[in-house]
């Protein structure tokens, strides 16, 4: 007889699956040996490893460090954010390079909002290969690369996992925007033309961000879609999150150019209610 | 017969022809097979434009997918105009400049504010004329995306530096779009007044409908 004929043996076989742990999963409530000195287990918000080619969406709050591991070597953190309090405030990209007067992201760098905000800072960057032109792969693309790039197959493209990951929060096909690639890059040439700088890269490198406002992040980590490799290579992405401290008047980040002060002005505008 | 050198080369029946003031918005439907002619009247006049599909406007233009497809910045004749799920919405045809951007973005109101300091806060900006327009058929705020701006010259250097700088158009240029949908184009007419986009000095443009 089948251990799941009736209700109560269903029920014994689903219980019996509850204590599986594997590499990629959300760790609930969450646990990490490896925070930075000063940081208090009690302020650990957020453990997930994310598999090759899923996605997770999460709303954090103002301060929320946000680290991001690159396992494998072959993970692509594509980022969309949401301003959590009214998401048709949310990442642009083009005002991101544009009001930096860099399209480079690194160190230092914001994320900004279409309202003229700061939605997230980069404080470290042990990678220093992301990508803010290219975008994410979509259906057409990855059924030409891969033969087929469905959610519910084996290589799922990455604008139908932010589109869930989105979704998740109330969120639809409109709300997804360009987004911003966190461990594969682009470098781009004298006649314009664009430079893939794909990897695969060392295991573990690590890059942390900052929330400067309530957000929801949406990460699908999906191949880039400029990969050149005929294979889906896809390896784990790692999130921690704990709770830190509001942005000071002096934080060095703050205060790196008089765009990026304007910003957290405007940002700061925001939350004085 | 006709004489006016800005309908040269068009070979289809003029379906519209309009001039679109500057700083103003303009919304337009193209269906599949016309051409689309901007005509830049008095040069170096950036044009802010997006495009949706007419059948299912939360498809739309991706400046990211644009890009990534033809493995280059700049859009040239030839061009294919790429949607967020990968389909054509139209073709640069022809170009007499020689590239155009779509990594700058629009300038709006906020944006104004870190650029250029608080001060500049009412003056004209592109978004409102994005949401000018778009919100006369139901759409909004979240439907507005990265966009290409006809006409604009921003150059990205080897340490990633860019910026909008001195444009390469001159009065009279043009640029040919063909609809490969039917699409519904937003325009703004840049208004910008800070950075050389529009040589510091707004200007009408000319937009003409052929059909294919």
């Amino acid at each position: 007889m089948s251990g799941t004929a009736d209700p109560k043996s269903a029920r014994e076989h689903a219980r019996a699956q509850g204590n599986i742990r594997v590499e990629t999963m959300p760790i609930i409530p969450p646990v990490a040996d490896d925070l930075p000195e000063g940081v208090a287990p009690d302020d650990l918000v957020w453990e997930e490893t994310v598999a090759p080619g899923g996605y997770t969406s999460r709303r954090i709050a103002r301060g929320t460090r946000l680290r991001l591991i690159d396992k494998g070597g072959d993970a692509c953190a594509s980022l969309n954010i949401f301003n959590a309090e009214m998401p048709t405030e949310r990442l642009n990209v083009a005002d991101t390079v544009k009001v930096q007067w860099n399209a480079y992201l690194g160190a230092g760098k914001l994320l900004l909002s279409d309202m003229g905000r700061v939605l997230m800072a980069i404080l470290e960057d042990g990678a220093e290969t992301h990508d803010t032109f290219c975008g994410v792969s979509n259906a057409a693309t990855n059924t030409r690369k891969y033969r087929e790039g469905r959610n519910s197959g084996a290589y799922p493209n990455g604008r139908d996992r932010l589109i869930l990951g989105a979704a998740k929060h109330g969120l639809t096909r409109r709300d997804v925007h360009p987004c911003v690639n966190l461990f594969k890059g682009t470098r781009i040439e004298a006649d314009g033309s664009i430079t893939p700088v794909i990897g695969p890269f060392a295991p573990g490198r690590t890059v942390l961000l900052r929330a400067e406002m309530e957000v929801i992040v949406v990460i699908a980590n999906c191949p880039h879609v400029l990969d050149p490799r005929p294979e889906y290579a896809s390896t784990p992405l790692r999130i921690t999150a704990w709770r830190g401290p509001v942005t000071p008047d002096d934080d060095s980040v703050r205060n790196a150019t008089p765009e990026g002060q304007r910003a957290y002005l405007n940002t700061e505008d925001n939350y004085r209610r | 017969m006709t004489s006016d050198p800005a309908l040269s080369g068009l070979t289809g029946s003029i379906i519209h022809d309009t001039i679109v003031p500057a700083r103003a918005p303009w919304l337009h439907h193209v269906a599949k097979g016309e051409v689309l002619r901007i005509v830049d009247l008095e040069g170096n006049q950036a044009v802010d434009f997006l495009i949706y599909s007419a059948a299912d406007d939360a498809e739309r233009y991706s400046a990211q997918d644009t890009v990534a497809a033809q493995g280059n910045l700049f859009l040239r004749t030839g061009s294919v105009l790429l949607s967020n799920e990968g389909n054509a919405l139209m073709t640069i045809v022809d170009s007499a400049v020689e590239y155009h951007d779509t990594i700058g973005g629009a300038c709006s109101c906020e944006s104004n504010t870190l650029r250029y300091g608080h001060h500049t806060r009412y003056q004209h900006a592109c978004v409102d004329n994005f949401l000018e327009a778009n919100l006369t058929e139901g759409r909004g705020k979240r439907d507005i995306v990265s966009n290409i701006n006809f006409f604009m010259n921003v150059p990205v250097e080897e340490d990633g530096t860019l910026g909008i700088v001195d444009g390469i158009s001159a009065p009279g240029l043009t640029v040919d779009l063909r609809a490969e949908m039917d699409v519904i184009v937003v325009v703004s007419n840049c208004p910008q007044i800070n950075n050389p986009c529009n040589g510091f000095n707004p200007t009408p443009v000319r937009m003409i409908v052929a059909a294919g």
